[in-house]
Parts: structure tokens; C-alpha cells; sequence
């Protein structure tokens, strides 16, 4: 679509347009041109020198043990935040879906962890859950048995940052599925219940399959919050520990970069980071389309 | 009608309470425990129940420093949050507004270009950039300032997308009336496009708002001195993860003040949140 009434000026769009520019430009575009650089260099331990070596700090990376973990780690977290996010999100949603009192209160309830910072969900988490004084922590160690440490134990703490990601995450899965059931036709859903479909039968063939649209965008959503915006809640509850069994591999790029002591290699993933980003939103916009064409 | 109404209502009551239950529970305790004394939170078995140290917490963390360590003011980090959060909501908004305006209302050589520059932008989030751009404000001098917490965070291809779209179901009427009335662009703009853009404007600022409150990585990297901190980083740097000299009642106290305003913005603004949040991911 294309306005018909324009303005011919011929500065004017051009100062419109330069405050964006700059800041794209200088923060955005130049740094990453940097990374991608930077990733074909090796510099020597003090910086002064360094030499154009190709691939050899992405063979580097992608050799590295330490690398693969990160994103095996990755995957589970991402699996179970998503999944579990998801599942709890649907079943709430279509709880607050069916025409009960004080629907819009429950809402109301539901969404507020929106606005939560991942860094302060973290610490929310981790005062229920700390070791020595969570009361959470102490309940499982005394009624379960199970000596509880997420500061030592890899699968401890790394259900601990799973479970404050989902929490996170549920109100805005919750606030996407309620939208998508509402915009479900009344009557399609009621015409199976005169035809004797069972509630059960009913979600399952009518309503599951309308909502798949809004479940696979919010499968994308929750994959790239789970690469990208759980690092507060990462750094403020285990610090990608122990042994980097919670390093993500955002968290592994600030990590190696802040060591400081391998630009080169942590530019390399800098930009393995940028194509799994190209690659998300290429499916989000892929499927943005497809419901256009609906 | 859908059979067995009383019945399925009473379950789905009862599970969603479950589901605020779980939502709450972890919020309630961080209140309660910021109206306990430090050592009734330290020792593992801190009551259920609030205590009687709510002023005295609250009062403490936001104006006197700790005794224990020299920490910056918990009501300087919150002026340092506020100023971020809304320097980046309104200064989004506002250079995104006058790129889509050039792109939708003018023509002139490389416009889609200018637009795909902004769009791809969306593609490089301040993770996978982080070190090079931090040189680059750092080379200019913005370490430590609040224009180098807000400035890099600034441009907006979701924003920009949105007025563009927005803009584009304005009818050509409006503009060829005002040609008649012998405006100028910038006068249509102020006059007519502005105030059409209000409803959009007030759903971006409420999730923008809150996505510069909770910024984190960034203010982390570009922050040393204790004056610029913002409420979020500020709590990070009070917990010491394996160390006993944690304050909790402050860290608690701390960890209540961060959450208020982000979650006061949406619960009061849960119209325009609800709308912007749908508007900003189509």
C-alpha cells in the first residue's frame, strides 16, 4: 500500500530520518561489522598484534568442548521453559476462557509478571530456593531428603533457573493463548457440544487445532526469550555455574568476552549467534506471512 | 449451551487461584521478608506472617547506606532506573515516529532502503554485539552517563514498524485537506498525524517503559560507579552468591521497590499493556 497524497521536500525525510540513522549506525551496524571482523582475527595476549587467520577461531569454537555444552545446556533449558511455560499457560488460559465471574480479574492477576525483570525473577526464586536460608530449600531437604544445593549440584541449579524462566514466562503465554481462544467462534465450539463431543474431544479437535497458529508463534517468542532475555536471571541466580552447567550460550559469549583474553574466539560466536537470530526471526516473519494469506 | 456449567466453572475457579497462587507465592514471600529484621531471614526459618520492620526497612534501604558496606542510595539507583526507563520509552517513540513519517509521507532515493536499515536491526540485539559496542561508548567518552545507558538502546525497528503501519490506514483525505489549507509537512505532522498516533503511542510506552526498567546486560557493562546504578543491577551487586554477609532485609526490600513501578504501569495501564504487547509481536 502506497500513499497517494506525498510531499516533495527534498531535505526534510533526510532529517527526519538522521536521528535513527546515527544511532543504527554507530551502536548498531558498526559494532556488529566489528564482531564479524574481530572473528577473523587472531590477536596475540597483549593486543598489539594480530593476524587475519579465516575460519580458525569458528574451528576453534566449534571444537571446543565447552562450546557444545553450552549448547546442549541451551537446548534443554529451551525445551523445558517452552514446554512447561507453554503447557501451564494453555491449561490456565483456557480455564479463564470459559464464562465465568471475574474473568478479567484473574486476568489482571495472571499478566503482572510481565513485568517482572528476568534479573529480579532470579532473585525471587533464589531466596526460596538458596541453600542455607530458602524456605522452599529447607522443606525439600527435610520432608524429601534430597540435599539440595544448587550452588554444587548442576541439575539443581539448573532446574532452579528453569523454574524461574517459566514463571516468567507464563503470563505472557497466558495473555497470547486467552486472546487466541476468545477470538474462537462461540458457536463452533457449541455446535460439537450439541453433536456430543466431550470437553475433552472438544479441546482437542476444535479448539487445539484454531489455536495451533498462535501456539507456534509463541513457541518462537519463548525460544528466543529463552536465549536471550534469561540471561538476568542466569547472572543473578547461578552465574552459569557450577561448571557452566547453566551457560547458555549468550551467557558463554559475555563470559569469554569478559575474560578478555580471546576476542577473536569470542567474536566467533558473537556471530554463530547473530545466524541463530537471522534464523528465528526468518521463521517468525515466515509464519507472520502465512497468516496473512489466511 | 455448553453442559455441565457449575460444575466446570467450580474447577476452572479453583485452578486458576492455583495458578496465582503459583504466580504470588514467590512475590508474597519477598514481602514478607522485607518487613523482617536480618537476622530473622537469615537463620533459615522466617515467619510466614510480616513482621513489625516494614517502615524501618523501607526507610533504611531508600535513604540511609548500610551499615555493613558504603552502597549507593536504593532511592538514587530508583531515580537512575526511572530516568533510563523513560528516557528510552519517549526517546523511541520519538525518533521512530519521524523515521516512519519520512518513510510513509515523503519519496526520495533510497527510502526502502533507509526502512530495510532499520528493520534489520531487529536481527542484532545488544547480546550478540555486546564487547564491540561497548568499545564504541566507551571511546566516546558515555561510560558511566545517562546517555550512554540510553542512547545505544534507542533505536526501535519494532516501533518504527508499527507508526509505519499505523500511518499507511490514515486516509489520503486528511493530507490533501490539509494541502488545501496550505499546510506543510511538519504542520500536518503536529497538527493531524501526532494526535492520531496518541492511542498507539500510550500502548508502546507502556511496554517500553518496562523493557528499560528491566534492562540488565547492558547497564551491567556500562556502569562502574555506584552513583549510576540502576535498581536492577543494584540489587545483583548486593548478593554475594556464596558469602553469608548478604543483607537480605535489604536485598528483599530492594528486590520489592524494583518491582513496584514496572508492575504498578502495567496493572494501571492493562488496556494500552495488552494492546501494545499485541500490537509490538504482529
Amino acid at each position: 500500500m502506497e500513499k497517494r497524497a506525498i510531499y516533495s521536500h527534498k531535505l526534510l525525510p533526510y532529517l527526519l530520518l538522521l536521528p535513527q540513522m546515527i544511532v543504527v549506525i554507530v551502536f548498531f551496524y558498526f559494532p556488529a561489522s566489528q564482531a564479524v571482523y574481530q572473528s577473523f582475527l587472531l590477536e596475540d595476549a597483549f593486543g598489539l598484534h594480530s593476524e587475519f587467520v579465516w575460519f580458525e577461531n569458528f574451528q576453534h569454537v566449534l571444537s571446543d568442548p565447552d562450546y557444545w555444552l553450552s549448547f546442549v545446556v541451551t537446548a534443554i533449558f529451551s525445551v523445558s521453559v517452552a514446554g512447561l511455560s507453554l503447557s501451564l499457560a494453555l491449561f490456565f488460559a483456557v480455564m479463564a476462557d470459559g464464562q465465568i465471574r471475574g474473568a478479567n480479574a484473574y486476568k489482571t492477576l495472571m499478566i503482572w509478571p510481565y513485568a517482572v525483570a528476568p534479573a529480579v525473577a532470579g532473585v525471587l526464586w533464589l531466596f526460596m530456593f538458596q541453600p542455607s536460608l530458602g524456605i522452599l530449600a529447607q522443606i525439600i531437604r527435610d520432608r524429601f531428603g534430597v540435599d539440595w544445593n544448587p550452588l554444587l549440584n548442576s541439575t539443581h541449579a539448573m532446574l532452579l533457573v528453569i523454574m524461574a524462566s517459566t514463571w516468567k514466562q507464563i503470563s505472557y503465554n497466558f495473555l497470547f493463548f486467552l486472546a487466541g481462544l476468545q477470538s474462537i467462534p462461540r458457536s463452533v465450539i457449541e455446535a460439537a457440544a450439541i453433536d456430543g463431543a466431550s470437553a475433552t474431544r472438544r479441546f482437542w479437535t476444535i479448539i487445539f487445532p484454531l489455536l495451533s497458529p498462535t501456539a507456534f508463534f509463541l513457541l518462537v517468542v519463548n525460544v528466543t526469550y529463552v536465549f536471550f532475555d534469561t540471561f538476568g536471571i542466569i547472572d543473578t541466580m547461578t552465574g552459569g555455574g557450577p561448571s557452566q552447567a547453566t551457560s547458555t550460550l549468550v551467557y558463554k559469549v559475555y563470559n569469554d568476552g569478559r575474560a578478555g583474553s580471546n576476542l577473536g574466539g569470542s567474536a566467533a560466536q558473537s556471530v554463530i549467534l547473530m545466524i541463530i537470530v537471522v534464523g528465528l526471526t526468518a521463521i517468525q516473519f515466515k509464519y507472520v506471512e502465512r497468516k496473512v494469506h489466511y | 449451551m455448553v453442559q455441565g456449567r457449575s460444575y466446570s466453572n467450580l474447577i476452572a475457579h479453583i485452578a486458576l487461584w492455583f495458578g496465582i497462587g503459583i504466580v504470588a507465592f514467590p512475590v508474597y514471600l519477598t514481602l514478607v521478608a522485607s518487613t523482617h529484621e536480618a537476622s530473622a531471614i537469615a537463620n533459615g526459618n522466617m515467619p510466614l506472617w510480616f513482621g513489625d520492620n516494614f517502615l524501618i526497612n523501607y526507610y533504611k534501604t531508600l535513604f540511609v547506606g548500610s551499615s555493613k558496606s558504603t552502597r549507593t542510595l536504593v532511592s538514587t539507583m530508583m531515580l537512575n532506573s526511572l530516568v533510563m526507563a523513560l528516557t528510552i520509552a519517549i526517546g523511541k517513540i520519538a525518533i521512530s515516529i519521524i523515521s516512519a513519517y519520512a518513510v510513509v509521507y515523503f519519496r526520495f532515493p533510497f527510502r526502502m532502503g533507509f526502512f530495510w536499515l532499520i528493520f534489520v536491526t531487529l536481527m542484532l540485539p545488544v547480546e550478540v554485539r555486546i564487547f564491540p559496542t561497548y568499545k564504541i561508548v566507551a571511546d566516546l567518552g558515555l561510560l558511566d552517563s545517562y546517555a550512554g545507558l540510553t542512547i545505544p538502546l534507542i533505536a526501535s525497528a519494532t516501533a518504527t514498524l508499527l507508526f509505519r503501519q499505523f500511518f499507511l490506514t490514515i486516509p489520503d483525505e486528511l493530507v490533501e485537506a490539509s494541502k488545501i489549507d496550505g499546510a506543510g509537512p511538519l504542520r500536518f505532522f503536529w497538527d493531524t498525524v501526532v494526535p492520531l498516533s496518541r492511542t498507539n503511542m500510550a500502548a508502546l510506552f507502556v511496554i517500553l517503559f518496562i523493557y528499560g526498567w528491566n534492562q540488565y546486560l547492558w547497564p551491567l557493562l556500562i556502569t562502574t560507579s555506584g552513583d549510576m546504578q540502576t535498581i536492577v543491577i543494584g540489587i545483583k551487586k548486593m548478593i554475594t552468591i556464596t558469602d553469608a554477609l548478604t543483607e537480605w532485609d535489604v536485598v528483599m526490600t530492594t528486590t520489592m521497590l524494583a518491582m513496584i513501578p514496572p508492575v504498578a504501569v502495567v496493572i494501571l495501564m492493562q488496556h494500552w499493556f495488552v494492546k501494545g504487547l499485541v500490537d509490538t509481536e504482529k
